[in-house]
């Protein structure tokens, strides 16, 4: 069995496992082995990776390809670069956070459990996935339990939150759909047979004609799941009815498909159709980067605070993906990695206050630092990590994204990046009122003196997720490093 | 011609002897045990499925009007497969409701009267033959239509069915009378020489057109859909929706490909507009549908919309698309209507509301009939995805982006109202939910067939290529 392969058999076995789960004891126990084994699996690759890079210069490594329909020329073709494995890594930490933080599901556990672990197949498979036609597959086994998820264990307009997220996402999957064909049919370009494989079809010119019509679909396609602007309205009404895993799992690696998507495939497969349409997404993307800081202050809901912040910042990781350069890129990947860690954590502490205050209006939330000063410390170093603190992992990961931006000379370039960067002013506004707020400011509500400690479970799903961004922040070279030769083959066509 | 060749014929051959065997066993069946008639059609029909998957040889009889090859000789196994399944899944309304009035066998004989209809009309090798095997397959499902005659909404059905039916046969007659006009000749083999493009022919394919698009109820030929399938009983409304449909859809596609091929340049754009017209049509009206039968009714016209993205590429690809397409739709409709008269049989009730919290009662039904939806849907891992997907890409082949691009517009719309009964079988919780039951062993049987149907054909690969490699005689 190789190395990749596992990272889907072992949710799948989860998944089996939870099958003949009995109540919410066993669930989460099994829940839990299954994801400590795939982060273990994960570490490994990382290792793994570094050794194989050594002797081994392909652009993918760990590959493994089987013939699936031979008449379309689809295979199961798997292999990882160091963005894939960085991404996979996050994944399986985040999924071990989530697990944990879902310690105590009351309803319908075993259910719940397993929605969780299928969706995260769908994210595990479609990092790995080298063809086409099987990322697509994976796309959308990600996209679907998210349906599920939100509209049984959500809370507020489950129901209408799930449906809109579900059927945004889906309908921008269907044009991703009408996008992949296109490629597929125009990858005989240059007399070859027609192919779904990614690193076949970078290898064929694509005529310009094609380029053009089939990049805004294949990008739009994505980019809805990373929340461009102006297809960001599923997200914050998902996030804010999602329950905690969920939000974490969201906003922390789901979202993250998109930016990867769109320079896997879109600006890879299509680079003359990105050139010609990069100004035009450039807009949206700066558009979303401002309008989601500037909507996060006006919120009063914690989590819709948090799932604008997120418009904003994965914004940025469009924004530098268009920016069609290298540093740009490197700090787009460190922006997703590091935007999928810290809005996990967020939505992991602001889950636990809800589950204590059962409120999330800031309004009445106060002195939460006094009653519990473990949730409160995190909630700070987080914050200031979101806002670009150095010594976490967000600041390394915009740094790289304006200095990529500020490479390019012209006006139009400019301006959009001064836009871009004055959101962090905005993003240190609302982070720094939450948490003089509801960490800092007086006791709001009565009676709520006594609420109960972060237990065992909730502090190691939030060290998980607290350790890799310290370490980001500190020792950013290794990761750097990873990433930024992957990037080379993918940017050439750019250039 | 010698006597071995009727062993072409062996499906029909075979089901007419069963048909015989039943209306004798009626004779001497005992009286106090008359349900057991419905076990030995039963298990008849099992073994005339299994005999069906022994390899036949292509060829043809009676001067050409017969002729199979071994994609019919695949499809008839399909529909087959999907007959069979539907027994199972009736067999319990069978016995408690019919049975008992001593119309069992008559039901047994007339559904296989119509199955031997289809069997010849997609076979056929000209046109009388056709027009026989059309008129075969449609009569005895508007007798079976109006089978609950306690029903006034089933005789209703049936007196529509006949009414539309009777209509759409008489235009698609007078259209063939055309062609063989313009042709002087009602054989495929001769037409295919000498047809062009003259006005006569042109009107007589359209109208020759509209008898078969009213089968598969495409836009604006699906008025009687819902109605009958509302009124229908259960199995009769998925035999409507699966068996004949997909049959009729098998040789609409045999005659464009074949007989119609010079003309491809005209019937392009036929099937372009209709198929528009019909996904569109389905799914804005399957919305708002509350009654599971009306539901499924316009879903499935709509699922007939995206089988005309198949037909339009007009060659190996589409032949392979369309009928691997089919089959999985005989799968995924046959489970979602299996669980619908499932949950009808125990407890009457049929409307999308009586589903809510039926997860937490029944987790079993609520899987499968999520299952189906999904396939339905087009959601991967499930089969309906790669069929949907091939489908697509059939569309495609030809450079029908736009096309492709109204389609995928319809599959968003359409997983809206499939998810609207997945969100009330999940997401909502009732006072009064439908209380657990167990299904008899037969439903229970045919509702797992769909569901490794559902699981299988598409994640396994051998099965298109099979289908693929098929399609290769068709020309």
């Amino acid at each position: 069995m190789d190395i990749l392969s596992l990272f889907i058999i072992v949710p799948l076995l989860t998944v089996l496992a939870l099958v003949f789960a009995k109540g919410l004891k066993q669930s989460r126990i099994i829940s839990m082995i299954g994801s400590i084994v795939q982060l273990g699996m994960a570490i490994n690759l990382v290792f793994a990776y570094f050794k194989e890079r050594t002797v081994n210069d392909q652009i993918m490594v760990f590959t493994k390809d089987l013939v699936w329909f031979k008449q379309f020329n689809i295979h199961y073709n798997i292999g990882v670069d160091g963005i894939s494995v960085a991404l996979l890594l996050l994944t399986a930490i985040v999924v071990l956070a989530g697990v944990f933080i879902s310690w105590k599901m009351k309803e319908l556990p075993k259910e719940f459990f397993i929605s969780l672990i299928v969706l995260s197949v769908g994210v595990y498979g479609f990092f790995i996935s080298i063809d086409l036609f099987t990322m697509f597959v994976f796309f959308e086994i990600a996209v679907i339990p998210m349906y599920l998820l939100i509209g049984i264990w959500g809370s507020g307009p489950r129901e209408y939150s799930a449906m809109k997220l579900t059927l945004m996402l889906m309908g921008a999957s269907a044009v991703l759909l009408v996008g992949i064909l296109g490629i597929y049919f125009n990858s005989g370009a240059d007399g070859g047979a027609l192919t779904f494989n990614i690193l076949e079809i970078a290898q064929v010119n694509i005529p310009f004609e094609a380029q053009k019509l089939f990049f805004p679909l294949v990008f739009i396609g994505f980019a809805v799941i990373g929340a461009l602007f102006p297809f960001h309205t599923w997200s914050p009404d998902g996030h804010a009815s999602a329950p905690t895993a969920v939000s974490m799992l969201h906003a922390g690696v789901l979202m993250k498909l998109g930016g990867y998507g769109v320079f896997r495939v879109a600006m890879y497969l299509l680079p003359e159709g990105a050139l010609h349409w990069t100004d035009f997404f450039l807009i949206l993307a700066a558009t979303g980067v401002v309008y989601g800081a500037f909507s996060a202050i006006k919120q009063t809901d914690l989590k819709y605070i948090n799932a604008y912040a997120s418009v904003s910042h994965l914004g940025l990781v469009l924004f530098a993906l268009l920016m069609l350069n290298k540093t740009a890129w490197n700090g787009a990947i460190i922006q997703s990695l590091s935007h999928g860690l810290l809005t996990a954590m967020f939505f992991a502490l602001i889950g636990m206050i809800y589950g204590r205050t059962h409120t999330r209006n800031i309004n009445k939330l106060g002195g939460m630092m006094k009653i519990l000063p473990f949730i409160g410390a995190i909630y700070v170093i987080t914050g200031l990590a979101y806002l670009g603190l150095p010594g976490f992992s967000g600041f390394v990961a915009e740094m790289n994204i304006f200095v990529g931006g500020f490479q390019h000379p012209d006006m139009f370039h400019r301006v959009l990046t001064v836009l871009a960067v004055s959101s962090i002013v905005v993003t240190a506004v609302y982070i720094l009122r939450l948490v003089g707020k509801i960490m800092m400011g007086p006791l709001e509500t009565n009676g709520v003196e006594n609420l109960p400690k972060a237990t065992w479970y909730e502090k190691t799903g939030i060290l998980l997720l607290l350790i890799p961004v310290v370490g980001i922040g500190v020792a950013p070279l290794w990761l750097s490093d990873m990433i930024m030769e992957s990037i080379q083959p993918f940017i050439q066509g750019l250039l | 011609m010698n006597f071995s060749n009727f062993l072409l014929m062996r499906h029909e051959i075979l089901l007419l002897g069963i048909i015989l065997l039943l209306i004798i066993a009626e004779i001497f069946i005992n009286k106090n045990k008359k349900s057991s008639i419905v076990h030995l059609a039963i298990f008849l029909f099992g073994i005339h499925t299994i005999i069906g998957f022994f390899t036949i040889e292509e060829g043809s009889l009676f001067g050409g009007m017969f002729h199979t090859n071994g994609l019919i000789h695949f499809f008839k196994n399909v529909l087959n497969i999907g007959v069979f399944i539907l027994l199972l899944q009736s067999a319990d309304w069978l016995q408690e409701k019919i049975v008992k009035e001593n119309r069992g066998t008559e039901f047994f004989v007339l559904l296989f009267s119509s199955l031997l209809g289809m069997y010849f009309m997609i076979s056929s090798g000209d046109f009388l033959m056709f027009y026989l095997g059309l008129e075969l397959s449609t009569l005895p499902v508007a007798a079976l239509a109006s089978y609950e005659t306690t029903k006034r909404k089933s005789s209703e059905a049936g007196i529509k069915l006949i009414l539309s039916a009777a209509l759409a046969s008489g235009v698609s007659l007078f259209g063939i009378s055309m062609l063989y006009a313009t042709s002087g000749s009602i054989y495929f083999n001769d037409i295919i020489e000498v047809i062009t493009p003259t006005n006569l022919t042109l009107l007589g394919i359209v109208l020759f057109f509209a008898g078969l698009a009213f089968k598969i109820s495409l836009v604006p030929f699906h008025f009687w859909t819902a109605d009958v399938y509302e009124g229908a009983p259960i199995s009769v409304a998925s035999y409507l929706s699966v068996i004949s449909k997909g049959a009729a859809v098998f040789i609409l596609m045999i005659l464009l490909f074949t007989v119609l091929k010079p003309l491809m340049h005209i019937w392009e754009n036929v099937i372009y507009i209709i198929a528009i017209a019909t996904m569109f049509i389905g799914n804005l009206f399957a919305l708002r549908q509350q009654n599971m039968k009306r539901f499924l009714a316009f879903s499935s016209i709509a699922q007939a919309g995206f089988i005309l993205l198949g037909l339009i590429s007009g060659d190996q690809l589409g032949t392979a698309t369309v009928v691997y397409f089919v089959m999985i739709y005989v799968f995924s409709n046959l489970a979602a209507f299996g669980v619908v008269q499932a949950i009808s049989l125990q407890t009457g009730k049929e409307k999308m509301n009586d589903y809510e919290g039926l997860y937490r009662s029944n987790p079993n039904l609520s899987l499968v009939m999520m299952l189906a939806l999904f396939s339905l849907a087009g959601i991967p891992p499930v089969a309906g995805f790669f069929g949907k997907f091939f489908l697509f890409t059939a569309a495609a082949s030809k450079g029908y982006y736009l096309l492709v691009f109204l389609a995928v517009v319809n599959v968003t719309i359409s997983l809206y109202y499939y998810l609207l009964v997945i969100r009330a079988m999940f997401l909502r919780k009732s006072d009064s939910p439908i209380p657990f039951f167990k299904s008899k062993l037969y439903m229970r049987l045919g509702l797992l067939i769909t569901v490794i149907g559902i699981l299988v054909i598409g994640l396994y690969s051998p099965i298109y290529e099979y289908i693929f490699e098929l399609s290769k005689n068709l020309y």
